[in-house]
């Protein structure tokens, strides 16, 4: 594979995020006692997506922004850089029900280092995952998706990019043969 | 400096002095130690980060401050801490530096932060143990955390430090908190200043790129921050200056002399104070003039982002 390939693109992007709102207000309801956390700084994006509409039927819902730099287990790899985003949080996870959200889900490391900050800030009852793209294989944790807005097989170099509106410009998923190529 | 132009890593595998470390390595440190700042204002204030890693504390000369700041930032990274002081411990049985912190990292240390009082004892000791060694003041020489704490808490008072004034006032001669405070204020582009009396000013202060001031009150006209050091008696074994009363006459910071100037001045003081002589009580407890306590605080973040920087850049 020599150049880039769009997976997702308007308007089917959006309505995969519209599907997914729609899910969780099948599967939450009221939305009582929930809140909905994205991992920074891509999954927040897509959080507040999220909540934008599904405020709509449940205008108490709390979002927040979970920042994992200092969680992680391979801060010592040097593939990310060790710089951390803002965390908002204003709420205890005690008791509640969190709905995580994140753009990506490839080896599960973050989700892992999400779950530790999460339970740093109290006990949540119960926690399910939101990922707009799975990337299936080279998983090295047991973690999977609750809630998925495509799931694709690609080899272990490629790289995919969820793009969003809010802070690309434009809303697009596109799979790179490395992650080189998607800066260019 | 944009965040994407940041490194990832740290140019250093020891902080052993400001000398050591580039612009770029200051800006990484306090973009990290931002991070750490929101966390501990928050609702968590411990990370798992360093969980693997053991930091022994050695001080060979007495520090309450530093000491209680470093062991705070190791323990809420989840590092194990071990404390050594000097005091009542085998170096008063004549064992050497080297001797006493090759024992220590024997019992598998991953890093060392140390106070000395010789000049470059951390240096030394860098070039023959595998730690990630953190100067905690040499002597009169470096004290490389408190300078990027003093210029942080500046920054996040006053924003980009570029063309902005600095005057430190006091005792240079005997601070190690002078030299690394110039070295850092240059390289992210402050004008830096002494003022004191002269037999408290090196030499060839001026080779640093350093303006002197003899009277207090140009210095003050002439600044945007006064950050004041304390008279160390116990380093003075001769006089330097008559008497404390008239060191507090000429080189004292007070409100009167600050309402001269005319201008807001940020009062800085690594601390601890000798109230009534180089600061008086009613600027030091004035919080929107001295940030004495803020950077009491800022100084855990800093030291986090070090330890972290450090420990990240080290395979375990």
């Amino acid at each position: 594979m020599s150049t880039h390939r769009h997976l997702l693109g308007p308007p089917r992007f959006g309505l995969t995020v519209e599907r997914i709102a729609r899910h969780l207000l099948e599967c939450y309801g009221d939305f009582a006692d929930t809140r909905l956390v994205g991992i920074q700084p891509r999954g927040s994006v897509f959080a507040a997506r999220l909540h934008e509409r599904l405020v709509r039927h449940a205008p108490e819902l709390q979002l927040g922004k979970l920042d994992i730099t200092f969680f992680r287990d391979d801060f010592r790899t040097g593939v990310k850089p060790l710089r951390p985003d803002p965390m908002v949080m204003p709420f205890s996870t005690e008791g509640k029900r969190v709905i995580l959200v994140d753009d990506v889900l490839y080896t599960g490391r973050t989700i892992s280092a999400a779950l530790s900050a999460l339970q740093s800030l109290g006990r949540p009852r119960e926690v399910e995952l939101v990922v707009m793209v799975e990337r299936r294989f080279q998983r090295e944790l047991p973690i999977a998706p609750d809630y998925l807005g495509l799931s694709i097989d690609a080899l272990d170099e490629a790289y995919v990019r969820v793009r969003w509106r809010e802070v690309d410009g434009r809303d697009e998923v596109v799979l790179y043969p490395n992650k080189a190529a998607s800066k260019a | 400096m944009s965040v994407t132009e940041l490194p990832t890593r740290l140019s250093t595998r020891h902080l052993l002095g400001i000398r050591d470390i580039s612009a770029a390595d200051i800006e990484l440190i306090f973009s990290t130690a931002e991070g750490f700042t929101n966390m501990l204002q928050g609702r968590i204030r411990k990370v798992p980060t360093l969980r693997d890693t053991t930091v022994a504390n050695v001080f060979f000369e007495s520090s309450t401050r530093t000491r209680i700041s470093f062991e705070l930032a190791e323990k809420r990274l989840s590092a194990d801490t071990v404390n050594f002081s000097a005091s009542g411990s085998s170096v008063s049985k004549g064992e050497t530096l080297l001797d006493t912190v090759r024992n220590i990292l024997a019992m598998k240390v991953d890093m060392v932060v140390m106070r000395h009082p010789a000049p470059g004892a951390c240096q030394f000791l860098s070039q023959h143990i595998d730690a990630n060694i953190i100067n905690a003041g040499d002597g009169t020489h470096e004290h490389p955390t408190q300078a990027l704490l003093d210029a942080y808490s500046m920054r996040r008072r006053l924003g980009d430090l570029r063309g902005r004034r600095v005057v430190v006032v006091g005792d240079i001669l005997h601070s190690r908190v002078a030299l690394s405070n110039f070295l850092c204020l240059n390289k992210l582009g402050a004008e830096v200043a002494v003022c004191g009396p002269l037999t408290l000013i090196p030499r060839y202060v001026e080779s640093l790129g350093v303006k002197v001031f003899a009277h207090l009150d140009d210095a003050l006209a002439w600044c945007d921050v006064a950050n004041v050091l304390r008279i160390q008696h116990e380093r003075q074994d001769i006089n330097f200056f008559p008497s404390l009363r008239e060191y507090h006459r000429l080189y004292g910071i007070t409100r009167a002399r600050l309402a001269k100037a005319e201008k807001p001045i940020l009062v800085m003081h690594p601390g601890p104070i000798n109230r009534g002589v180089e600061l008086s009580s009613d600027v030091a407890d004035d919080p929107d003039q001295a940030i004495i306590l803020e950077q009491v605080e800022n100084g855990v973040a800093i030291r986090m982002a070090v330890l972290y920087l450090l420990g990240a850049s080290t395979e375990r």
